[in-house]
């Protein structure tokens, strides 16, 4: 849900110079436990207030921009396709009866709360666990008929990124570079431009079990690209990395993107929108969700409610005036008062909502439209989750 | 075998990139020393052969081969690099070759590293070198026998200690299975024909035939089955037990 271009030169700037700096940094914050916020519409509207190029918070291009970029980028053919797939230790029904599959262009978010299966499917998907039922075919090899052709095809960054820590990085890179049976001629040039791309240079000699956890994530992270795999399958890749690294990582995959067929998986939410075209959830060992993170967030009660942040003496006003289009939730802030009315319609409630305020002669410090919250819809999926139930969209 | 040479090449490196091989040599050579001039009696007996050198070999070996191949799989396992190595284009044959063979490459540095003693029985005497020959080789090939064994053990768990111990207690009974300690367990209720077995198992006599400079090729087919034996098994170990 997006305003049109016509509706941005209706809208008054409604954030005063003063509180640019804020709005930025807001917006950065808001996305590490939700993605509550329409982001477009905000820096919009910042960019009206204040026009100043050094003001303007960074912006990443939106998931579904680059979905679209993926579908132009030609074939989509299917890379990954996982059929019927359960695994079972013993009474523990691990996975039980996932399909999925992953075309050329796309990068699945594989979401799901702890133990829910996540890393046993993509353990069956790498050709390390042998499933108890279902099939797995790997860029059209059978991962149990054919597993030396299929592993070829696949770059596996397992969860925790292991590697031989006794190992200096360029040392094991070489290693991988070997056994994976690189081109002599061209293996150190590759080695060279991935060492570049994911910034090794200066660790390239040091070994593998002295450097700290994010350069010893990235030296898995090359490891797993290194013969430019046409799959590309990591398990919890920004896990435990600095706010800083995770944006490096998820640049690097959205980078790859359009040539890969890529499965991540995760349980930070703010990543499947970063990140991924399509986003599944599994719980139980069973596939509940499955569609794009939009998709997903559209099931939140907030997708598409108004949000409006007032200065805490007009709160009670405000709400009054909110009240009398639809149910408002409010939550008090240092100074201010975040104000949402829920079951909006996205753009006429907004306007509806900044006439109303502005009838009242109220004028909200910030008012956006919110996507849906992402951590709202886990929880209520996957603890609303009965047996059998599939949420489909 | 796709891979195996790289597997080896990398596992033989790991070995020199810690502390543990030179310790290991120090003590192999150190131990040696003291079991050859001084339990053995190396002058005392004033005869140009190593045989007080290579008589303690299969005592040496059975705890200090345990203490190399405990690492072998134990470490994969714990340090997760099992899941890499494992989701990597190569058979898992060729991994369990490869770092099997780096492991016995390893023993059989260690083992040339007694060449001093080679040179002073010839500097002392004049003996039949030969028979040091047949000695040094059945050395090396017990040696294997034992690193497969302390390997498929190695691949049970990813505990290092544990499996330096149950290693330790097999290759011990291998040691001992032609003495009456082992066969007494068997002897009472099994058929002769097993006990007979399990008898012609023991180390010590197929290695002491070999030292007497006679290279029987059933003492070679006893190594070299008992090695693919083992080496099969530790296959079987890690596809049965890779999710632990």
């Amino acid at each position: 849900m997006t305003l049109s271009p016509t509706m941005w030169n209706t809208l008054p700037p409604v954030v005063p110079r003063q509180r640019m700096a804020r709005a930025a940094i807001a917006f950065d914050a808001s996305r590490g436990y939700a993605s509550t916020v329409d982001t477009t519409f905000r820096v919009r509207i910042a960019q009206q207030a204040c026009g100043c190029p050094g003001c303007r918070p960074a912006t990443r291009p939106a998931p579904e921009h680059d979905a679209k970029k993926h579908r132009e980028t030609g074939s989509m053919e299917t890379l990954i396709e996982v059929t019927g797939l359960s695994k079972s230790f013993g009474t523990l029904q691990a996975v039980d009866n996932v399909s999925l599959t992953v075309r050329r262009g796309e990068v699945l978010g594989f979401l799901g709360p702890n133990g829910a299966g996540k890393s046993t499917t993509m353990k069956m998907i790498t050709g390390f666990l042998a499933p108890s039922a279902g099939r797995i075919s790997v860029a059209g090899f059978d991962i149990e008929r054919d597993p030396i052709a299929a592993k070829a095809r696949i770059g596996y960054l397992p969860e925790g990124a292991p590697a031989y820590g006794e190992m200096t990085a360029a040392t094991f890179l070489d290693f991988i570079a070997d056994i994976r049976g690189l081109p002599r001629a061209t293996r150190a040039e590759r080695i060279r431009e991935v060492v570049a791309q994911i910034h090794l240079e200066n660790v390239l000699d040091q070994r593998i079990e002295t450097l700290s956890k994010g350069f010893k994530r990235r030296v898995g992270l090359a490891q797993a690209v290194l013969h430019d795999p046409e799959i590309l399958i990591m398990d919890e890749p920004t896990d435990g990395l600095d706010p800083n690294q995770k944006h490096e990582v998820r640049s690097l995959i959205q980078a790859m993107a359009p040539h890969k067929a890529i499965l991540i998986s995760t349980h930070i939410l703010e990543e499947v929108d970063a990140v991924c075209t399509r986003a599944v959830i599994i719980a139980r060992g069973r596939l509940i969700f499955s569609g794009t993170p939009r998709e997903l967030a559209a099931r939140s009660r907030y997708h598409n409610a108004v949000t409006a942040i007032v200065a805490t003496g007009e709160a009670a006003q405000a709400t009054a005036v909110l009240a009398r289009l639809g149910e408002v939730e409010t939550r008090e802030l240092a100074d201010e008062t975040r104000l949402t009315l829920l079951a909006g319609d996205g753009a006429n409630a907004a306007a509806t909502v900044q006439d109303r305020l502005r009838e009242a002669g109220l004028a909200p410090r910030e008012l956006f439209i919110e996507h849906g919250h992402l951590d709202e819809v886990f929880r209520t999926i996957t603890l609303g989750a009965r047996d059998g139930e599939v949420h489909r969209t | 075998m796709k891979g195996l040479g790289t597997i080896f090449r990398r596992e033989l490196m790991a070995y020199f990139a810690t502390p543990v091989a030179y310790v290991f040599i120090v003590i192999f050579l150190v131990l040696n020393g003291i079991f050859t001039f001084y339990v053995g009696g190396f002058y005392e007996r004033a005869q140009a052969d190593l045989e007080p050198f290579f008589q303690f070999h299969p005592w040496l070996y059975m705890f200090l081969i345990p203490a190399i191949s405990m690492r072998l799989w134990s470490e994969e396992r714990k340090a997760g690099t099992l899941e890499l190595l494992l989701t990597l284009p190569v058979s898992l044959a060729a991994s369990v070759l490869g770092k099997f063979l780096a492991a016995w490459v390893f023993t059989a540095v260690a083992l040339a590293g007694t060449f001093p003693i080679w040179l002073t029985v010839n500097y002392l005497g004049d003996p039949d070198n030969t028979v040091i020959v047949a000695g040094y080789l059945g050395s090396l090939l017990m040696a294997g026998g034992f690193l497969a064994i302390g390997s498929c053990i190695s691949a049970l768990t990813r505990n290092q200690v544990i499996a330096f111990v149950i290693s330790f207690v097999i290759c011990f009974a291998f040691n001992l299975s032609g003495f009456p300690m082992v066969i007494d367990v068997f002897s009472a209720w099994a058929p002769q024909i097993i006990v007979d077995t399990i008898s012609s198992f023991s180390f010590l006599t197929h290695f002491n035939s070999i030292l007497k400079g006679v290279i029987d090729i059933r003492d070679l087919i006893f190594f070299t089955t008992l090695i693919a034996f083992w080496l099969y098994a530790n296959v079987l170990a890690i596809e049965v037990n890779k999710s632990n």
